[in-house]
């Protein structure tokens, strides 16, 4: 017996270095050793040395130089034209500009009840689609298309929609409401505008919470349903108890991301109103662009675009820092 | 050894060629940018005279409307080298003037003898001379235009529709005369059935995004008497630009959009008036003369069923300008041929075929001509437009000054926000602001 189990280890101690030559010979020496003068860290450098170049020629120079602009009176449509300090006046004016704050409040406006809807209607299409009924994957797919869509596509298609006198929008209400369909005007009416871009955007994003709810969801593990189960927990109960608190960062995600994006909302407005009927849409970034690409203020519209950032990584950073607490949890 | 020389010295001669070729072809070639309309057609028409003249082939390179503003600004801005040649905005004058972006043409047109007398002395003034008032050139007028009205004829000559306009308002329907009349005329065809249809009064401009309800509203302020200025070069804007007389025309282009515009009219510009038209949704439209050639020439609207009728004053006659002058970018790597093409394109015989093919010449040997105001049925009318004309701010901060503009009206026009009284008086704060900065306040 103990011969036996000599032969066997003898065995194990063969395959062992086998094994082990094999894998020796198919790692690679260290490439930087076959280079003469780079050593492996000088070879990682090379690599990542692009990138970094990329990151900060695209990013973070725009950045500096918007930050320099701020704080003189450039003009881009004038670069023959002194370039001169103006200090904070530029800040100044941007923080007092009555039209300015228009254009946040509108953009707060959008972001509040197009992260409401589609967190709502999001989590709650997610929901359905969790309990896996005949056909659910059929539907996901359909629910997920507006999302697959291009803005520009959306927008142009939802202008037709909201025509008053051809568009399927306002004979659908008219259908459901008795009310003649070209009394009303969802793209040029001050009161009903707002909410005409309310609409395409969730129509368009709320499939994209939803996704993000559903992988929030399908993470729950069985074992927690099958032990509130024994004990007798009412669904209502385990909804609460179980599943909001654990789909929750999920959800919190989804709201930062869509946050962060409907605040820089551009393209949906542009097709559809175009920041009109006067100024009734017009959201921060179109005041920016109107500032910097068709009043050619330039220094200004760079001081705008810094507040900005200042304010989206401001509550970008608050808010990652409560979705952390409610992770650690 | 031989062979193998021949060989490289074919290839490097290969070579030469293949890099010197696009240069050989480039100075032969000149790229004249515009807007694309139905003008720059007729342009294009026309330069293969001076193609075959010159032996230049031309390019062209047209943009939209609704982007023709931003694209070309931008290449200007960032002196890019796109255009040799270009018709630009009136507007764009002064800040073209002023950046370098366009060459002075005085010593040109004195050294080929073009005389700026030879053309029509608005014309010259609204698209060539920066400062204004001085005879300092930047440009050689091009396309003479102002804004117009145009009217379905055929509903207008229905017995049943005449009398009952008489009876109502106790005079003939015809081509308004005045602002009130227009509004009279739009607010009676606005909701009638013509031809099984429900037909609206008019299609106005009301655009927001570049410089639609701008061209509109003035095309009412300025036959009201709005101002820019008291006094011509003073930039006091206060009692000019908010007179009772601004807010009354103000108040009648707030009008005729609320009675009468087709439903959904809220950011309409050049291409929405003409589709409500040729659609046969309005009586009556506003848009550029540009567009009359084309308009006269569609089979469903235009012949015997289209009518032409000059701004309407009120106070005083006048049109909002449009059109523009040729310039030569001071950019350009071929300034012999784009000085060549604007001494061919001056000359009297071009201008005459420039009228003919649908370019609005302003040539005095073509708007003097006996036979103009027969040539088409608009001419008469352009001839009237272009004696009467008044244009925007030209000054190089043009483009904030027509953005505050085009806010404030929009706001109060389409959005409904404030008094017309407001609205003038938020214009002219914007303004002041705007030339305080420019240190002309």
């Amino acid at each position: 017996m103990r011969r036996f189990k000599t032969q066997v280890k003898s065995v194990t101690d063969t395959s062992s270095t086998i094994l082990g030559e094999a894998v020796a010979r198919a790692t690679p020496a260290p490439i930087a050793s076959r280079i003469r003068g780079l050593s492996d860290r000088s070879m990682a450098w090379l690599f990542i040395t692009p990138a970094i170049a990329l990151l900060l020629a695209v990013n973070i120079f725009p950045l500096i130089w918007a930050i320099y602009l701020s704080f003189t009176n450039f003009r881009a449509n004038r670069p023959n034209a002194a370039l001169e300090s103006v200090g904070l006046s530029n800040y100044n004016r941007v923080l007092n500009d009555p039209n300015i704050w228009q254009a946040m409040q509108t953009t707060a406006h959008f972001v509040f009840w197009t992260i409401l809807l589609q967190t709502l209607i999001g989590f709650s299409l997610a929901y359905l689609i969790d309990r896996k009924f005949r056909g659910h994957a059929f539907w996901t797919t359909i629910i997920l298309v507006p999302m697959m869509l291009s803005p520009a596509v959306v927008g142009n298609f939802w202008r037709f929609l909201y025509q008053p006198q051809i568009g399927l929008f306002n004979h659908i209400v008219s259908f459901l409401t008795g009310i003649p369909p070209s009394s009303f005007e969802m793209l040029g009416s001050v009161r009903l505008s707002p909410w005409a871009i309310i609409i395409v955007d969730t129509w368009m994003w709320t499939p994209y919470v939803m996704l993000i709810c559903l992988a929030g969801l399908r993470s729950i593990p069985d074992y927690i349903y099958e032990a509130a189960e024994v004990d007798r927990a009412s669904l209502w109960r385990q909804f609460w108890s179980i599943t909001l608190p654990m789909a929750l960062p999920f959800i919190m995600l989804a709201v930062l991301f869509r946050g962060i994006e409907n605040f820089k909302m551009f393209d949906m407005v542009t097709l559809l109103t175009g920041g009109g009927p006067g100024s009734t849409t017009e959201v921060a970034s179109i005041t920016l662009k109107r500032e910097a690409f068709e009043s050619w203020r330039t220094g200004r519209a760079s001081a705008f675009a810094i507040i900005l950032f200042v304010a989206v990584f401001g509550l970008a950073n608050i808010y990652v820092k409560a979705l952390n607490k409610v992770k650690q949890r | 050894m031989k062979t193998i020389k021949q060989a490289l010295l074919g290839a490097t001669s290969a070579f030469v060629l293949f890099v010197a070729a696009p240069n050989l072809a480039k100075a032969d070639e000149l790229t004249l940018c515009w807007a694309a309309w139905d003008p720059a057609n007729a342009l294009v028409e026309l330069s293969k005279d001076f193609t075959s003249q010159s032996g230049t082939t031309m390019r062209f390179e047209f943009v939209p409307w609704p982007n023709f503003a931003d694209r070309i600004l931008n290449e200007l801005n960032s002196g890019g080298k796109l255009c040799d040649l270009l018709i630009g905005d009136s507007q764009w004058l002064g800040g073209s003037a002023e950046n370098g972006y366009y060459v002075k043409l005085n010593d040109f047109f004195d050294k080929e003898g073009i005389k700026m007398s030879d053309f029509a002395d608005a014309a010259v003034n609204a698209y060539a001379t920066w400062p204004k008032g001085t005879p300092n050139y930047w440009a050689l007028p091009a396309m003479g235009d102002a804004n117009a009205w145009f009217y379905r004829k055929d509903w207008f000559a229905q017995p049943e529709i005449q009398a009952e306009f008489k009876k109502k308002y106790n005079r003939d329907l015809a081509a308004p005369t005045t602002w009130d009349e227009l509004i009279q005329v739009a607010e009676f065809f606005d909701g009638r059935e013509i031809d099984g249809k429900k037909v609206y009064g008019a299609a106005i401009f009301t655009e927001r995004a570049s410089e639609g309800i701008t061209m509109g509203a003035t095309s009412a302020l300025y036959p009201y008497g709005f101002k820019y200025e008291n006094t011509p070069g003073k930039y006091d804007m206060e009692g000019a630009v908010n007179s009772p007389e601004a807010v009354a025309g103000l108040e009648a282009y707030k009008k005729l959009y609320k009675c009468c515009t087709p439903p959904g009219y809220t950011d309409a510009y050049m291409g929405e008036s003409l589709d409500a038209f040729k659609s046969g949704q309005v009586a009556m439209a506003m848009n550029w003369f540009a567009f009359f050639p084309g308009l006269y020439k569609d089979e469903k609207v235009g012949g015997d069923k289209i009518g032409f009728f000059v701004n309407p004053k009120e106070k005083v006659a006048a049109s909002t300008l449009g059109g523009q002058g040729i310039s030569v970018v001071a950019n350009t790597d071929n300034m012999d041929g784009a000085l060549a093409y604007i001494k061919w394109f001056a000359q009297p015989d071009v201008q005459k075929k420039w009228w003919s093919l649908g370019g609005y010449a302003v040539h005095k040997t073509v708007l003097n001509d006996p036979t103009f105001t027969e040539s088409q049925p608009f001419a008469a009318d352009f001839l009237v437009a272009m004696n009467q004309v008044q244009d925007f701010w030209q000054e190089p901060s043009y483009a904030i000054l027509l953005q505050a503009m085009q806010k404030r009206l929009h706001d109060y026009v389409v959005a409904d926000k404030g008094t017309a009284k407001e609205a003038l008086d938020g214009l002219v704060k914007d303004w002041t602001e705007v030339f305080k900065d420019d240190g002309k306040l």
